[in-house]
């Protein structure tokens, strides 16, 4: 039996395209087997950040593998204008998180000291920031903002010209990109992958769930484990405005196009096709409350979209032990990570392997273990 | 390019153009009014910086933005003029402020 493929990613939103574009970087013949456009996609639907402050909480490694896929973007970013003359916009150019009360700006200073003092080895630069300072670097910033934390390392992106260039990137690599085959069955014998889709079989010798949310109705066909919580989040635009805000903030960031893009709602739904008035109101306020000159802008779109999450919230890499050549990737950042996606863990898959001292902590065993190992964990 | 017919009976309005006063008619909208100034009223496009003028004249096309008496990106030709009515030529994306 023959493979016409060395790996097929299934999933082609941007963590998958970015774990087969790093495969297709490095010569691995690759197809994506993908939903088609109806599909509820967060690539399309995301916040664009490049972001690391606030990440790792009770996962430390989670913090590292953060800042090297930031230290990692920039390199990215390159590659891809080289390939595809596709410039998509990554600026780090550092990032805030704005508190709009005494208590918040403490409540965020304990995160980030808790955040401090399990992550030992990765230091990432974190300052908290009264209101004169913050107002040195925002000069727009209203009265009611208390101060903020500021990360250097944080930027972001323009996210649907990545996932364009990405897209684009795989063409050039001659990868095979097929969408409208979601895959529906796989079967595993004689060290090859077979992958029922509607429309028709294929065959490759190994594979990568990168399907998002549905990473956990596929990974138990190949003895794999991936629980997911996904959360809906909405995000309000308003219309195109002059620069006037030089860092990207957690909740709100203005595009290189000139849009304002205002979001970070959290809700346990998971209907995609409408937006939630009352949530949005509070966005708007708090976003009005930071940069008062807000008010006067139109907007002029909102939507809400479904967030891949694991269950944890931290990133999923797995291999399957009774299937071997079957990988399991599912994140919530697949903005953030998408360097890592594509030079660490695409090498690994080619290599057979995911590589234990960089990835080990995200095995999905994690999930498994007694609750009182985890809160070892979390204390540490 | 383009002429008032002469049986327009309808009555001036005279409105200011980047600081020029125009006379307009009662029920024009600022689009049509700026496009029978003869004046050079093409705006900047947001991202590009490309010239445009008002196209489709109902409100679809957002060709006709324009900052009217301080305020950026108002569809002009949803807007009636109005006697003393200040309007700048937008080039480019709107202020923030304004």
């Amino acid at each position: 039996m023959r493979n016409e493929y060395d790996v097929a990613v299934v999933g082609g939103g941007l963590l998958g395209s970015a774990i087969a574009w790093g495969l297709g970087r490095i010569g691995q013949r690759v197809c994506v087997l993908d939903e088609g456009d109806i599909a509820k996609r967060a690539s399309r639907a995301n916040f664009a950040l490049v972001w690391v402050q606030s990440k790792g909480l009770g996962m430390p490694a989670y913090t590292g593998w953060t800042v090297k896929a930031s230290n990692s973007w920039a390199k990215l970013a390159e590659e891809l204008k080289q390939q595809t003359g596709l410039d998509v916009c990554f600026q780090r150019n550092g990032g805030f998180h704005l508190a709009l009360s005494e208590s918040e700006l403490e409540q965020r200073a304990e995160t980030i000291k808790r955040l401090h003092n399990q992550s030992g080895g990765t230091d990432y630069q974190l300052e908290i920031l009264d209101h004169g300072q913050v107002a040195k670097m925002l000069p727009h910033i209203g009265p009611e903002v208390a101060g903020g934390s500021f990360c250097p390392l944080d930027g972001h992106v323009n996210s649907l010209r990545l996932f364009r260039a990405l897209h684009t990137g795989l063409a050039r690599f001659g990868i095979d990109y097929r969408p409208e085959h979601a895959v529906t069955k796989i079967g595993y014998e004689n060290g090859a992958f077979r992958l029922a889709t509607p429309k028709g079989e294929i065959m490759a010798g190994k594979i990568v769930l990168a399907a998002g949310n549905t990473n956990q109705v596929l990974a138990p066909m190949v003895g794999l484990d991936a629980p997911m919580g996904p959360t809906r989040g909405q995000i309000i635009v308003t219309e195109r405005t002059v620069p006037f805000l030089p860092h990207p903030l957690t909740t709100l960031r203005q595009t290189d196009e000139g849009t304002v893009m205002i979001g970070d709602s959290k809700e346990e739904m998971l209907d995609d096709s409408a937006t939630n008035m009352p949530i949005s109101s509070v966005m708007a306020d708090r976003a009005q409350r930071m940069f008062p000159m807000l008010g006067r802008l139109n907007v002029v779109r909102m939507w809400s979209g479904i967030r891949v999450m694991p269950k944890d919230g931290f990133p999923i890499y797995d291999q399957s032990e009774t299937c071997p050549g079957a990988f399991v990737a599912c994140c919530h950042s697949g903005v953030t990570l998408a360097a890592a996606h594509a030079y660490e863990i695409a090498p690994m898959i080619a290599a057979g392997t995911l590589d234990r001292k960089k990835v080990g902590a995200f095995t999905a065993k994690r999930f498994h273990q007694p609750a009182q190992e985890k809160l070892n964990v979390q204390t540490h | 390019m383009f002429r008032r017919i002469e049986e327009d009976r309808r009555k001036p309005v005279e409105i200011i153009v980047e600081g020029q006063s125009i006379t307009a008619r009662e029920g024009d909208s600022v689009a049509a009014a700026l496009l029978a100034s003869g004046l050079e009223v093409r705006r900047a496009t947001a991202v590009s910086g490309e010239p445009r003028l008002p196209y489709c004249m109902m409100g679809v096309c957002f060709d006709c933005l324009v900052t009217i008496d301080g305020m950026g990106n108002r569809q002009g030709c949803l807007v009636p003029v109005r006697d003393g009515m200040r309007i700048e030529i937008q080039k480019g994306k709107r202020e923030i402020g304004r």
